[in-house]
């Protein structure tokens, strides 16, 4: 009878209980993270998981149904748009926040800007030292994010023109790994996300202009994409109700905190 | 009756615990397959096998694979010849030379290497071995092959250093009595019987090393540097066909192009094992018919 009466109580939990699943990209998910834990400190009926996996993975979750949010950095493909719609999904974008990504060189690297024009001609290969753009010397090593990135893919469209980058690149897998590197290796170059700046590496300016949260904002620095919770059709329910959250003025200092630049 | 019956329930059960890891290798090798076959669909066999560019990402998509083939080659020869020797030698001290209580210490000592989790080994290797490869060769980065070989190399040392070690101590005692018995000095009994009459054992050992690091993936990820390019040097970031998968799976739109394509590195990647595999399970099986016929 007693073992009855904890079934009773755990099942009308579990019906109360509001569900929220959020899968996606690794960029966006420390914003959703530490938004979630404060929603959740908020309204303690509401019951949200959080998923990594990367843009595609959220995204294929929203299409299957597995998840009611989708992160994104990255906006979805007409081939993952045409997928959708075969699956009678509607896939809703919402900005929830601004990326900018630096270029970052070694602390000690003389260099403090760089032209859109000489980094496309270093990713490529075209330029391979140094002293071909006027800066000490050594070999250039190219230091770029696995090709299946978010970030890689926001670089090689707004930085390379989607020019292919040169096979002698280390391809590595997270932008911390990117700024670690560039940290202990004199000669290197790389790019990273405007949260993962600090004080080890030497973020340049691109075709003259700081990456901050300001240029970010007002769209003035070149190197920035938007970043994505996509929804299947208008958000509605517990997935509308978080949403506006990370769009209210404490949401959006969550984005700040976490490294990003707020929409608003 | 009820005996009988017991015993067939019994019988069953134990059926069906041995038949699961064939059941598990069956859904493996499928899933393997129709995901990773239609890459073909895009790509001819050749052009996936032995072209050398991979750009899977971008608008005219190219899935060549041979760099990340010859990274995970490169790395493992390094990785061999880096533990074959050390390995060898030293299950031959402790297997031969260490007294009794120093050998109860050294051989749980070379197992606990096995059981460091691979992602330390990556992290000692890119905040260790790597800054010193690079300054010791004056190189501008110290992910290369080299740093990885290494790392390898101490991952893959429990594996050979056992291996061997039950090898040789499997030998009839009667080979090394016969040796003393003619006159024979210990060095000359351990070079000339020992080690010979253990050459099978030592071989397999030497090639489950082989597949042990040929599959390795987070450390290889960490130290490799990950540039797919073929370049003939060990002191050049390279990229394995393993660390390829992991780092870009994650982030792949399920369906497309390049999702099958790291399907297929998959399906390569388990050919080669297997075959290795099998060639120890060869040698190791004429290891025993050898013994198995002299005593």
């Amino acid at each position: 009878m007693r073992k009855l009466f904890i079934l009773g109580v755990i099942l009308s939990v579990g019906l109360f209980a509001q569900k929220l699943t959020i899968q996606g990209s690794t960029t966006v998910l420390p914003i959703a993270q530490y938004a979630a834990e404060v929603y959740m400190d908020n309204n303690p009926e509401a019951d949200i998981t959080i998923r990594g996996g990367g843009s595609g993975t959220g995204i294929a979750a929203l299409i299957d149904g597995a998840t009611d949010i989708a992160d994104a950095s990255r906006p979805m493909k007409t081939k993952e748009m045409k997928k959708a719609r075969e699956k009678g999904v509607n896939p809703v974008a919402n900005i929830i926040a601004r990326d900018g990504i630096a270029v970052i060189v070694h602390p000690d690297n003389s260099l403090n800007e760089i032209s859109k024009e000489d980094l496309k001609k270093i990713y490529t290969g075209e330029i391979a030292k140094w002293n071909k753009i006027g800066r000490g010397s050594g070999t250039i090593v190219v230091i770029s994010r696995d090709a299946a990135s978010g970030t890689f893919e926001t670089f090689n469209k707004l930085a390379l023109d989607k020019a292919k980058v040169t096979d002698g690149a280390l391809m590595l897998v997270s932008n911390l790994e990117v700024a670690r590197i560039v940290a202990q290796t004199p000669g290197a170059i790389g790019y990273v996300g405007l949260g993962y700046l600090s004080d080890e590496v030497k973020a340049l300016k691109a075709d003259g202009i700081i990456p901050s949260e300001e240029t970010v904002r007002n769209e003035t620095y070149p190197l920035a994409r938007p970043l994505f919770m996509y929804t299947n059709g208008s958000p509605g329910g517990l997935a509308k109700d978080f949403i506006d959250f990370i769009m209210s003025k404490q949401g959006q200092k969550i984005v700040q905190e976490a490294g990003f630049v707020p929409v608003k | 009756m009820n005996r009988k019956l017991r015993e067939l329930i019994v019988k069953s059960i134990l059926l069906f615990c041995a038949s699961s890891s064939l059941i598990f290798l069956a859904g493996i090798v499928i899933v393997l397959f129709t995901q990773g076959l239609p890459i073909l669909k895009y790509v001819g066999i050749g052009e996936f096998l032995f072209g050398t560019h991979w750009y899977p990402t971008h608008e005219h998509a190219e899935f060549g694979i041979l760099p990340m083939i010859y990274g995970s080659l490169i790395i493992t020869l390094g990785a061999l010849i880096f533990a074959a020797p050390l390995g060898i030698l030293s299950a031959l001290y402790i297997a031969e030379v260490a007294p009794f209580w120093l050998k109860e210490i050294m051989k749980p000592i070379v197992e606990l290497l096995a059981c460091i989790p691979s992602v330390v080994y990556g992290l000692f290797g890119v905040l260790l071995i790597a800054p010193i490869v690079q300054k010791l060769f004056n190189l501008p980065i110290g992910l290369t092959a080299f740093s990885a070989a290494i790392i390898l190399g101490i991952m893959v040392l429990p594996t050979v250093t056992s291996i061997v070690e039950d090898a040789l101590s499997s030998i009839p005692k009667e080979y090394k009595e016969a040796a003393f018995a003619v006159g024979a000095t210990r060095w000359e009994t351990m070079t000339r019987i020992t080690l010979p009459a253990a050459a099978s054992g030592i071989s397999t050992a030497l090639i489950l090393g082989i597949g042990r690091a040929i599959g390795e993936t987070m450390a290889i990820l960490m130290v490799a540097g990950g540039s797919a390019r073929i370049v003939l040097s060990f002191l050049k970031p390279v990229r394995a066909m393993t660390s390829t998968i992991a780092a870009e799976m994650a982030e792949t739109v399920m369906g497309s192009e390049h999702y099958y394509a790291l399907f297929g590195i998959a399906i390569v990647l388990f050919i080669m094992t297997l075959c290795f595999n099998f060639i120890a399970d060869r040698i190791s099986c004429q290891f025993h018919k050898k013994f198995t016929a002299t005593r």
